[in-house]
């Protein structure tokens, strides 16, 4: 695209990478939102869960009839109400349990007037159980005298992935340097400031409305329905404002069908909410993993293989947790050009908590991997990394042994522009060099890159979404989008775009987009999507919406439409800007004249992408882009703080659409992905999780925020919106890497394991220390005895 | 089962309130459930996160600790307290511009410590908005934009006072 076009004097302003306000603040700012958790409906009921709170037991007597009896109390169930009620992936889940699996298994759920006869009916409920012995790790779930988890998944086996491309024994052979490493991405989980939250209600039609924080309304209805023995066409969603989201929201959890199940009992609507405690032990968590990863180089520095073995505690039942291995190949076959690549995956059931999806989905756990071995390789062939990193970047154009398509590729741009913005290289060669210096306090710089899917996943059969738009009889427009709003930021996109085609201004838009029975089909936000297809599916419409009304005033005043356009408000001529007529002039003329019409369009947005498919081998996204993040520390080498002084972002975005938006995603990406890296760490032990409350799980606060240098690389992707691309995943998965190879540029120790606490990094640094005496010692006590 | 309760008066956002309340009740469920105050925030319940903040007598408080009953015959200001029917808190206003609302649920806490910070302490420093906000965890949005609202703010203030004091 022509930059300098925009330059000239003529040329209409456009909204496009400007900064948007988002239309939803000022009545959040105010305190006057009302988030699920805020709602109440006449008649409603509380609902609380008895959890199992041990991790593998039998069930042997559960008796509810003195909590029944309470007054106060509408409904109490137990796994015998849920009886058949299978859903999930692999239809491994129930809402209610007759036997447990992990301590969050919900065993019986109550409805009462208030929350407190709700909590008093719980501890009424006697429970006899028969412990079993558990299985907590996955090396000793696939053990074959394993505990069985689950009857019908033999050896605990679950979901199992492989991808392979070339000739890995060849390529071994082939290759002067291997690196080869174990990995453990941990557990963290998703923290949404508001708790879980589900309302639901029956009409006397046995139409289920349930008001839920999904993030993926449409696909929820089809995973809802098996849990309570519904059709999908019978449920209505509807999606208040939610306090966060970041793919917790993705699949349907055990509490929502229970507050559904309660409701159909009572005939009241009933509302389950979750404590912070219960928050944390019973939403998802991030997949944890144990990647065996090796990737081999010629000294020259070219990249011949990469391997990754991977195996996966699935926890106790089956969620997106352990799909994540169909992005997690895609960044161990597409981080950089790697011409051999084997990858397999095997996830097994554990007594443990599982895993969803969360921002980063697979990408972060293998980005902490591939990223911290292209440090390593740089070193051990001896080439200065960045010099290493774009001998290996792939160029627009190329394809990915998965059929990854890198239509425009800014991996080199981004490399060149993160590295000359933080002077990393010299940094890094003066840091190295003062590694073995006296002096408690190093400096250390580290860089990290990665790819991920930008304009969506094809691993539904669709990726599209649907929009419908109206213009009314005084100029002001309704959008009906698919797209779902989590707190990141579509509203903003959608409007910006409406008001770019029409010429209207951004307050004149309204934006419906959280009722299943209104809004058309869309697959959800998650996958970075978002801005990607529904910036494409509202424009499209207002394009469609535009055409009509140029046609109108072609007809009424006789200016061809081709010499037209709409600004501000009005119909304008392209040429001299001259205005024609006032928008909601004309449009009330439209309406009511011989031939009436009205300003309604629709419009079906399908991605240029292929199907996932079970090889593995397709074009799956609309498009693909990459960041390069440098962060530079302080390691205080006595404690093992690691301080954060500055992150450096180049990111290819395709092009800006909300300058504003996308600045706030980044930033909030990286805080969660700094979580992940330094602090974060839920302490499961032998099925319990021991950390649940924000004491002991620490998120990042303001002061740990380092100050952030951006750098949005414009690619401008032919298939995005105005040439924008997906960006809201990479923030998030980037840093990490970056932060654990500075910590091995500073101090020389590397950390396989996040987060890279003060006590892991001071054990690692002492280790280091003895290692290196070791030699020292046993050469002067040879010499003392010799 | 019952729990004792008792009558309490005090000032809310300007208005003087009368109501009784069970003596376990926390400000937090009084505000939400008694008197339809939504916009104070449930995260945590233990005052690990500071989105239920609000100010009491001058001072923030996390109303998830703190008794209903102690409200008694003090000056209670909550979000829905800062704004006119007209217009938004200038911090709110802020907020809204620089980006600094994601999901928002953080927000209304956010705001109120920020205030808090701007009122009682002049010259306030990047790092002294960075320190004060250290108990409002927000999932969202990285903090930056947050602290670019609230700098923003204190500098306008701090301009207005100088130039009140130049006259």
């Amino acid at each position: 695209m022509d930059k300098t076009a925009t330059a000239s004097p003529n040329a209409p302003k456009t909204l496009i990478g400007q900064r948007v306000k988002k239309p939803d603040a000022p009545d959040k700012a105010a305190g006057k939102t009302r988030y699920i958790n805020d709602m109440v409906l006449p008649q409603m009921l509380t609902a609380k869960v008895l959890f199992a709170r041990r991790p593998h037991a039998r069930i042997v007597r559960i008796d509810t009839t003195a909590a029944a009896k309470l007054p106060g109390v509408h409904a109490v169930l137990t796994g015998a109400d849920a009886a058949g009620l299978h859903f999930g992936f692999v239809r491994d889940n129930v809402p209610l349990k007759d036997k447990v699996r992990c301590e969050h298994d919900a065993i019986a759920a109550v409805a009462a007037e208030t929350e407190e006869i709700a909590q008093q009916a719980l501890a009424l409920i006697e429970v006899e159980y028969e412990d079993l012995p558990g299985v907590f790790t996955p090396e000793d779930g696939a053990r074959e005298d394993a505990p069985q988890i689950h009857d019908n998944f033999p050896g605990n086996r679950s979901l199992h992935f492989a991808f392979k491309h070339g000739d890995l024994a060849a390529a071994e052979a082939a290759s002067d340097v291997i690196v080869d490493n174990v990995f453990r991405p941990h557990y963290v989980t998703h923290c949404c400031m508001g708790t879980s939250c589900a309302i639901a209600d029956f009409d006397h039609k046995g139409k289920l409305t349930i008001w839920t924080q999904t993030q993926y309304p449409y696909n929820y209805k089809m995973d809802l329905a098996p849990a309570l023995g519904m059709h999908p066409g019978d449920i209505r969603v509807i999606q208040p404002p939610v306090g966060g989201a970041f793919g917790s929201k993705l699949d349907v959890y055990p509490y929502e069908p229970i507050a559904a199940l309660l409701a159909k009992k009572t005939g009241r609507p009933v509302k389950l909410t979750y404590t912070r405690e219960e928050e944390f032990r019973a939403s998802p968590t991030r997949q944890s993993a144990i990647i065996h990863m090796r990737t081999g180089c010629t000294r020259d520095g070219t990249l011949t293989f990469r391997s990754a073995d991977v195996l996966l505690d699935n926890g106790a039942y089956t969620s997106w947790g352990p799909t994540i291995p169909v992005i997690m190949m895609r960044t161990t076959s597409g981080h950089y050009r790697v011409p051999v690549v084997d990858f397999k995956a095997q996830a097994i059931y554990t007594n443990n908590p599982y895993a969803g999806s969360f921002r980063g989905y697979g990408n972060v756990q293998t980005t902490w991997a591939t990223a911290q071995q292209m440090d390593m390789l740089a070193d051990q062939v001896d080439i200065e990394p960045l010099a290493f990193h774009l001998k290996n970047a792939q160029l627009s154009g190329e394809t990915t042994p998965q059929k990854s398509f890198l239509r425009e590729c800014a991996l080199v741009e981004c490399l060149q522009t993160a590295a000359a913005a933080s002077d990393y290289s010299r940094k890094r060669k003066e840091y190295a060099a003062l590694r073995d210096a006296p002096g408690r306090y190093k400096k250390g710089i580290g860089l990290a890159s990665s790819i991920h899917n930008a304009g969506g996943a094809k691993i539904h059969k669709s990726d599209g979404i649907g929009t419908i738009l109206k213009v009314d009889d005084y100029a002001r427009v309704t959008v009906i989008s698919g797209a779902s709003e989590i707190g990141q930021g579509i509203d903003a996109v959608i409007t910006l775009i409406v008001a770019e085609e029409l010429g209207v201004p951004l307050e004149h838009i309204t934006l419906v987009n959280n009722d299943s029975d209104i809004a058309p089909w869309d697959v959800g936000v998650h996958a970075s999507r978002t801005t990607f297809i529904a910036g494409n599916g509202t424009r499209r419409a207002a394009r469609k919406a535009k055409a009509q009304i140029l046609a109108g005033a072609e007809k009424l005043l006789g200016e061809p439409a081709a010499d037209l356009t709409l600004r501000e408000g009005a119909v304008v001529r392209v040429q001299d800007g001259k205005e024609i007529i006032k928008l909601e002039r004309l449009l009330r003329q439209m309406h009511f004249q011989a031939e009436p019409e009205l300003v309604m369009v629709t419009d079906y947005y399908e991605p240029k992408s292929e199907p996932e498919g079970a090889a593995h081998s397709s074009d799956h996204s609309a498009a693909y882009a990459h960041a390069v993040h440098i962060a530079e520390i302080t390691v205080d080498t006595l404690t093992g703080e690691i301080k954060v002084d500055k992150v450096t972002v180049a990111q290819d975005v395709g092009r800006v659409i909300n300058r504003m938006g996308l600045e706030g995603q980044i930033e909030g990406g990286l805080a969660i992905g700094l979580g992940y890296a330094l602090s974060e760490d839920m302490r499961i032990e032998q099925g319990h999780l021991r950390n649940a409350c924000f004491r002991d799980y620490k998120l990042i606060t303001a002061p740990e925020m380092p100050p952030v240098e951006m750098h949005l690389i414009e690619s401008d992707c032919a298939e995005g919106p105005y040439g924008a691309k997906g960006i809201s995943e990479l923030p998030t998965i980037v840093i990490a890497p970056a932060i654990a190879n500075a910590l091995t540029n500073a101090t020389g120790v590397r950390i396989f394991t996040p987060p890279m606490t003060p006590e892991k990094v001071a054990r690692a640094i002492v280790e280091q220390r003895r290692q290196a005496s070791a030699p020292q010692a046993a050469a002067q006590l040879e010499g003392a005895t010799a | 089962m019952m729990s004792v309760e008792t009558e309490i008066r005090f000032m809310l956002n300007g208005r003087e309130v009368a109501l009784t309340v069970p003596v376990t009740m926390k400000t937090l469920a009084m505000l939400r459930e008694r008197l339809d105050l939504t916009g104070t925030k449930y995260a945590c319940g233990e005052g690990e996160c500071g989105a239920c903040t609000i100010e009491v007598d001058g001072r923030t408080v996390n109303s998830c600790l703190m008794y209903a009953v102690d409200c008694d015959g003090r000056q209670v200001t909550t979000i829905e307290g800062l704004r006119t029917p007209q217009a938004l808190h200038p911090l709110q206003q802020a907020f809204v511009d620089h980006g600094a609302v994601q999901c928002g649920y953080c927000t209304p806490g956010m705001i109120m410590q920020a205030r808090h910070l701007i009122e009682n302490r002049p010259g306030l420093t990047r790092e002294d908005v960075q320190r004060g906000l250290e108990g409002n965890l927000c999932r969202c949005t990285g903090y930056t934009k947050v602290l670019d609202a609230v700098q923003d703010v204190a500098a306008q203030r701090a301009a207005g006072c100088a130039g009140a004091g130049a006259d």
